[in-house]
């Protein structure tokens, strides 16, 4: 069936998430909540040379939320980890190339904001620079 | 033999017509995309029939003007259509109009109570006791008020079966601390129906209070607040056809006499010196500031709208609904359903999980055949904790939801299952 949202693509991750689990040793962590729906996702990330070298999620969460944390896992493991804490909203949505609806757009934000999060040690929702829909409402 | 009417060997009595309202609510003809609009989410707020948006539209073209000041001949009849509506609303419920306070909704009517009257009374070595079951507007409050006195909060079990235990009631009004016993009517997740008059009779033995949050219950089965015998009661207009804004508490009069006033200002006062102030007579003392006027007319409206229909009636329509839709729903493969097995034993809610697939994705994926139901924690996040979920799919029904909707309900869940297979 197709379907904007919910992709082969999507659903593979989703299905099959790429680095979800816990690592033995890591230097950073976070965990946040998404208080629309109670979904919670936490992040453990080993960092070398200022990079990412190796990132887990864990938690549980909607088709959205799952996938994103998989997709975006993909492209953060590597990153400079200075660089990882500055990724918006638009650079998510448009690594997921598909149209999330307003409401939705913080399931799809959880994976940065855990991130965020534990780069930092604080958990601010991503902002789209573009000021369509309200991922901070 | 010759009758006009039924006998046994007629066969099988064909079901009295269903009740179908649709025509009465002027969203429900709204289409999508070409498709009807399938709306199952009344717990969370019901749709308006045109009665109602009608007094809305009259009260603003007609009779608008600030009530409780003016002497001008508009001025009276807000306050007429107001006051009137107190009484009709009141009477929707058998309770007394003198006790009977407009506040915003329930979680404020709540909230009245537990700054008024638990701030005041509740001390070190007291117990509140809610359950499981609620709704966070009966919860955060009285985190807030028992943590800000020293007392307990303390909590009944809500079983497998989705129900409360009389017995472990017992117990906990035995160790003799409890002050307070706050519970919902019917549960907006689980629709399980609370036994609650035997729960006010049980608490008042033991000399606790009891608080009953009705916003489920009034809205789908006849409700008569003397009966049950609470000292407070709360409910909201906009889950029982009326607008938003204007929710609803009784109160025990002599009770509410006693408290302070909870918001302080305009219009709740008798008089104001420099430094002093006494306060009206009930219930005008817990109204401060300029009332929901309108809202109060169009609430009137909606249980003008009820009453003609008879809640018996509104009851049996959505048991009969609920029954059919745990039927259907229990006959898909890998869907899972909550809350009290029988309908006989639960509001016009049923919750449900499907395997595999996130509740989120379930009512996004529904919402595309514009099927309306709500994915989420339904703010009783203890409750999901306690069913071990985060959150939980939830088609609720109002008087106007027929058998038809629970059958788009199914056809879509199925197809959404497709997405995910």
């Amino acid at each position: 069936m197709a379907d904007d949202l919910y992709r082969d693509f999507i659903l593979d991750h989703y299905k099959r998430p790429r680095n979800f689990g816990e690592l033995e040793q890591h230097d950073l962590d976070a965990h946040e909540f998404n208080p629309l729906c109670g979904d919670e996702l936490g992040v453990q990330i080993r960092v070398d040379d200022g990079r990412i070298a190796e990132l887990r999620f864990n938690g549980h969460g909607c088709a959205i939320s799952q996938a994103s944390a998989s997709i975006a896992s993909e492209e953060l493991v590597g990153m400079p980890v200075e660089e990882a804490a500055t990724l918006d909203a638009d650079w998510l949505f448009e690594l997921l190339g598909i149209d999330i609806s307003a409401t939705r757009r913080k399931c799809a934000l959880l994976s940065l904001k855990v991130v965020r999060h534990a780069i930092t040690g604080e958990g601010s929702w991503p902002l789209a620079a573009t000021p369509d829909g309200h991922p901070d409402r | 033999m010759t009758s006009l009417t039924p006998t046994a060997t007629a066969g099988p009595v064909p079901p009295a017509a269903e009740l179908d309202l649709r025509a009465d609510f002027p969203i429900l003809a709204r289409e999508t995309a070409g498709r009807r609009l399938v709306y199952l989410d009344s717990s969370s707020t019901s749709q308006k029939p045109q009665s109602v948006l009608a007094a809305l539209d009259d009260f603003y073209r007609q009779h608008n003007a600030n009530i409780h000041r003016g002497v001008y001949p508009l001025a009276l009849e807000a306050d007429a259509l107001f006051e009137g509506a107190r009484e009709r609303i009141a009477a929707f419920v058998d309770a007394p109009v003198r006790s009977t306070v407009f506040t915003s909704n329930v979680t404020a009517a709540i909230n009245l109570v537990a700054y008024a009257w638990g701030r005041t009374n509740l001390r070190q070595g007291d117990a509140v006791l809610i359950s499981e079951m609620e709704h966070h507007s009966n919860i955060v409050p009285w985190q807030l008020a028992t943590q800000a006195t020293g007392a307990q909060l303390r909590y009944l079990d809500v079983s497998e079966a989705g129900t409360l235990s009389l017995d472990q009631l017992d117990e906990e009004l035995a160790r003799g601390d409890v002050r307070l016993v706050a519970l919902t009517h019917v549960s907006n997740v689980l629709g399980t129906i609370n036994p609650i008059a035997a729960i006010v009779q049980r608490a008042h033995a033991a000399g606790a209070l009891v608080l009953v949050d009705g916003a489920q219950a009034v809205p789908q089965m006849p409700v008569d607040v003397g009966a049950i015998g609470a000292d407070f009661y709360a409910w909201t207009g906009h889950k029982a056809l009326g607008p938003t804004g204007i929710g609803v508490l009784h109160g025990d009069a002599a009770l509410l006499e006693a408290m302070p006033p909870f918001l302080a200002g305009g219009d709740m006062i008798e008089s104001v010196t420099r430094q002093r102030s006494t306060w009206k007579e009930l219930p005008w003392k817990f109204e401060a500031g300029t009332s929901m006027i309108a809202e109060a007319v169009g609430l009137g409206a909606a249980v003008d709208y009820l009453g003609a229909l008879g809640m018996e009636r509104v009851r049996e329509h959505e048991r009969s609904l609920v029954a059919y839709a745990l039927e259907q729903l229990g006959g898909i493969e890998g869907v899972g359903l909550f809350g009290p097995p029988r309908a006989e034993d639960r509001g016009g809610v049923v919750s449900f999980v499907v395997d595999g697939v996130h509740p989120h994705d379930v009512a996004e994926l529904l919402g595309r055949e514009n099927v309306c139901i709500r994915a989420s924690h339904h703010c009783a996040q203890p409750l999901m904790a306690k069913l071990g979920v985060a959150a939980t799919a939830r088609a609720s029904f109002g008087p106007y939801n027929v058998r038809d909707d629970v059958d788009a309900l199914v056809g879509a869940i199925v197809k959404a299952q497709k997405v995910f297979a």
